[in-house]
């Protein structure tokens, strides 16, 4: 199997043309494959979130509903679908209801962008790590209309905890971003995971992937409203935050939501630093490499972001919060100079090749004409 | 002439000058009576500026039951029984306050066995209910796991309870003239397996709250109480020992065979959130030091010293007696005019005035610092109201 990556967007292009029924069913493909992924993903994270947080405290977690309480996520679904839809009196009607559907539909357009396999990618696009975190910002918008929409202070009190929170968080995120982006030369995912052909960023980058690696998953927890930066919903004090006045289908939006940016966040994390789907490789040792290769790329990233989930469930099940002012504190005075004098610093590695098996192709060479452009490379 | 003084709730409010320099307006909250960080019904209401508590007013009366009158109604036995309603996680130290100040006024004896057993069970008690705040104290904080921690430690000690008094949470065992029933053959030695389990998670609940950065930045200078404010509110217990003052009924006023063991008082230096948990983090090991020095001595006799049948009979005057429960002091008084009925009964419950010290921390601090504070009081609303 090639290990090229080909996005089913790229495929669809290609064929629609030659073969246009060829080109119909990869489109369907993408769409009922997202809708799919996203639903059972959904529910697997939500079973795992309760079964993890129940060993950690010492309990067995769902257990009657299927077998090992597997079921239980689905019994959750169908609950919330026919529970009533209550929209508060004195709340913003639309805006209301508009809120979830943002937040559910920031996290579905990061998911059709991510990398999940050589071949499993539904659009592969250049500039693909800018527009996920663009789109993630869509998130906010739901959580900040929601609060706002909500008649309700304490939801408002949430709303803008959180978009004071993501906003900041989301330059931290963005300069760790940025350090596998300089490492990788691109922007787009697939020529990330393909430029930790040689190891992943986390280890071969000297530091620099260490310390960016670090600073995602705490930025990311952040971005994701999780513990100990969940102070949006802060349950002990705001009762639900931005989702108080929420319930039913529109409530499950929000929620799913919540379990899918989980996902995005330790996707991210797999593409940029830990190698996406790329076995566990290193420099030219053949055998070595060839033994790695035995597993598919699929569970390699599959393994990967389940661990990276893991991780995120460990904090949320073990840290207090954060006091608000001590959440800006920690972006601002520790997280941001931190990423930047990272950002400096992996800058200063690549200019010198001084990383393991530099690949000299990727800083240093001029960057391709785009398409239809003179080969001089000024704009036609 | 001066404005006459506000009187209502609203108007009250509206009093507080306050000049924002960001010109930022003002608002209300009510916090409760359905706040999952009240632990009941009880209301505070917030005046915020943005994120920034400027004062809190305590709205009280959701769950008043009207218990001090009923027990004008009741014979003196009768009296015991209400109070494991009023701070539900000290049923045993309300229990004794009622029986001692009933036992001081019919003039009854105890034996040692009776003391020995009261005092036992009532310090488990304390480490039962220091085992919930802690729990619930994580939860407030945003860390669900202590909660599951201090319930799975707790189960072990209700169990205990279940065994030798019958009931689990209002337990109804310390009577005038002794205990309802004598502790269970296997009293001893479940204590004893619930010390040896206890002491190692004790240290388990260290490491994962007290020793986490987050906790401590959450607490460290948060809700200062100086101690002539927690002296003047009246705060009693581990929110006055934090303050710094070295005031335990068990150490000022012996009773039961608090004189005959050794023990010392936690006491804070700062006054804060930190220095209420670590205070109540040390009693729980003060507490079981004392039990480890009374569990081996039991002295033999008979549990109970009145006939069940008798009717306990009060001399016309006025008893007051108090004592330490998880909380602070709980004093009861009674008045008798003669006769089976007391005229009169004030229970002085620690709760009530600790929840007044939240109004000197709570401004100026933030919302999360507000429900840390509270936590750190660790309230039991029902005391409260009464």
């Amino acid at each position: 199997m090639s290990l090229e990556p080909q996005s089913l967007a790229s495929r669809t292009a290609a064929a629609v043309d030659a073969e246009p029924w060829m080109a119909i069913a990869f489109l369907a493909a993408s769409v009922v494959g997202v809708a799919a992924f996203v639903t059972v993903l959904g529910l697997v994270l939500i079973y795992a979130e309760r079964k993890i947080a129940a060993h950690f405290q010492c309990r067995v977690g769902p257990y009657r509903v299927g077998p090992h309480g597997t079921l239980q996520a689905v019994a959750d679904a169908i609950k919330l679908l026919l529970k009533e839809d209550v929209v508060p009196a004195g709340a913003d009607r639309l805006l209301h209801i508009l809120a979830p559907v943002l937040s559910f539909a920031g996290m579905v357009l990061c998911i059709v962008a991510l990398p999940l396999g050589p071949h499993a990618q539904v659009v592969d696009l250049d500039i693909g790590v800018l527009y996920v975190a663009a789109v993630a910002g869509l998130g906010v918008i739901g959580i900040l209309l929601g609060g706002w929409s909500s008649h309700n202070k304490w939801s408002l009190l949430g709303a803008m905890r959180a978009g004071a929170q993501i906003i900041s968080y989301e330059l931290s995120a963005m300069l760790a971003l940025l350090v596998a982006v300089l490492f990788s030369g691109t922007l787009q995912l697939s020529g990330i995971v393909l430029a930790q052909q040689e190891g992943w960023w986390i280890w071969r980058a000297h530091g620099a992937g260490v310390v960016a690696f670090a600073l995602f998953v705490v930025a990311g927890t952040a971005e994701i409203n999780r513990t100990p930066f969940d102070l949006a919903e802060g349950e002990s004090e705001l009762t639900a935050g931005f989702h108080t006045e929420y319930s039913g289908l529109r409530f499950a939006f929000f929620f799913l939501a919540e379990f899918l940016n989980l996902f995005v966040v330790a996707a991210m994390v797999t593409t940029l630093f830990l190698g996406g789907w790329m076995p566990l490789h290193i420099g030219q040792w053949a055998a070595w490499n060839a033994a790695m290769d035995l597993l598919p790329p699929g569970l390699w990233f599959a393994g990967k972001a389940a661990a990276v989930v893991f991780l995120l469930m460990w904090f949320r099940w073990t840290f207090p919060r954060l006091r608000v002012d001590q959440l800006m504190r920690l972006e601002w005075k520790v997280l941001l100079p931190i990423g930047f004098a990272n950002l400096f610093f992996a800058a200063g590695l690549v200019v010198s090749g001084w990383y393991f098996f530099p690949t000299d192709a990727a800083p240093t060479a001029p960057l391709p004409a785009p398409a239809g452009w003179p080969s001089d490379g000024a704009a036609p | 002439m001066t404005a006459p003084a506000p009187t209502t709730l609203r108007a009250r409010l509206d009093a507080t000058p306050w000049a924002s320099p960001l010109g930022t307006q003002e608002y209300f909250v009510n916090m409760g009576p359905q706040h999952p960080s009240t632990h009941g019904v009880l209301r505070l209401v917030l005046k915020l500026d943005g994120e920034t508590v400027r004062e809190v007013v305590p709205v009280l009366g959701y769950i008043h039951r009207g218990i001090e009158k009923i027990c004008e109604h009741s014979n003196y036995r009768q009296l015991v029984h209400l109070t494991d309603r009023m701070d539900y996680l000290s049923a045993l130290a309300n229990n004794w306050a009622v029986t001692r100040v009933v036992e001081k006024a019919a003039g009854l004896e105890t034996n040692g066995r009776i003391e020995a057993i009261r005092t036992l069970v009532t310090e488990l008690q304390r480490i039962h209910s220091h085992q919930l705040w802690w729990g619930v104290f994580g939860m407030d904080l945003g860390a669900f796991t202590p909660f599951f921690y201090g319930f799975r430690d707790r189960e072990i000690l209700t169990d205990v309870f279940e065994r030798t008094i019958g009931g689990r949470l209002t337990l109804n065992y310390i009577q005038p003239g002794g205990v309802m029933h004598d502790i269970h053959p296997e009293f001893v030695r479940d204590v004893k397996a619930f010390m040896a389990v206890f002491r190692p998670r004790l240290d388990e609940y260290e490491a994962l709250l007290s020793e986490n950065v987050i906790v401590q930045e959450r607490l460290r200078g948060v809700g200062v109480l100086s101690a002539a404010d927690a002296v003047a509110l009246g705060a009693t217990g581990p929110v006055l020992r934090a303050s710094g003052v070295a005031h335990d009924l068990r150490k000022a006023e012996p009773y039961g065979l608090y004189g005959q063991v050794q023990f010392d008082v936690p006491i804070g230096s700062r006054g804060d959130c930190w220095d209420r948990y670590a205070v109540r983090m040390c009693e729980m090991r003060q507490s079981l030091r004392i039990v480890d020095q009374l569990i081996d001595h039991i002295p033999e006799g008979k549990h109970f010293l009145v006939k069940p049948a008798a009717k306990i009979k009060v001399q016309p005057g006025v008893w007051y007696s108090h004592l330490e429960t998880a909380r602070g002091v709980l004093g009861a008084m009674l008045v008798s005019t003669g006769g089976e009925a007391p005229y009169r009964v004030h229970l002085r419950t620690p709760n009530f005035n600790n929840l007044w010290t939240v109004t000197a921390m709570a401004p100026g601090g933030r919302v999360g610092d507000l429900v840390a504070i509270l936590s750190s009081l660790d309230l039991v609303v029902p005391d409260i109201d009464r």
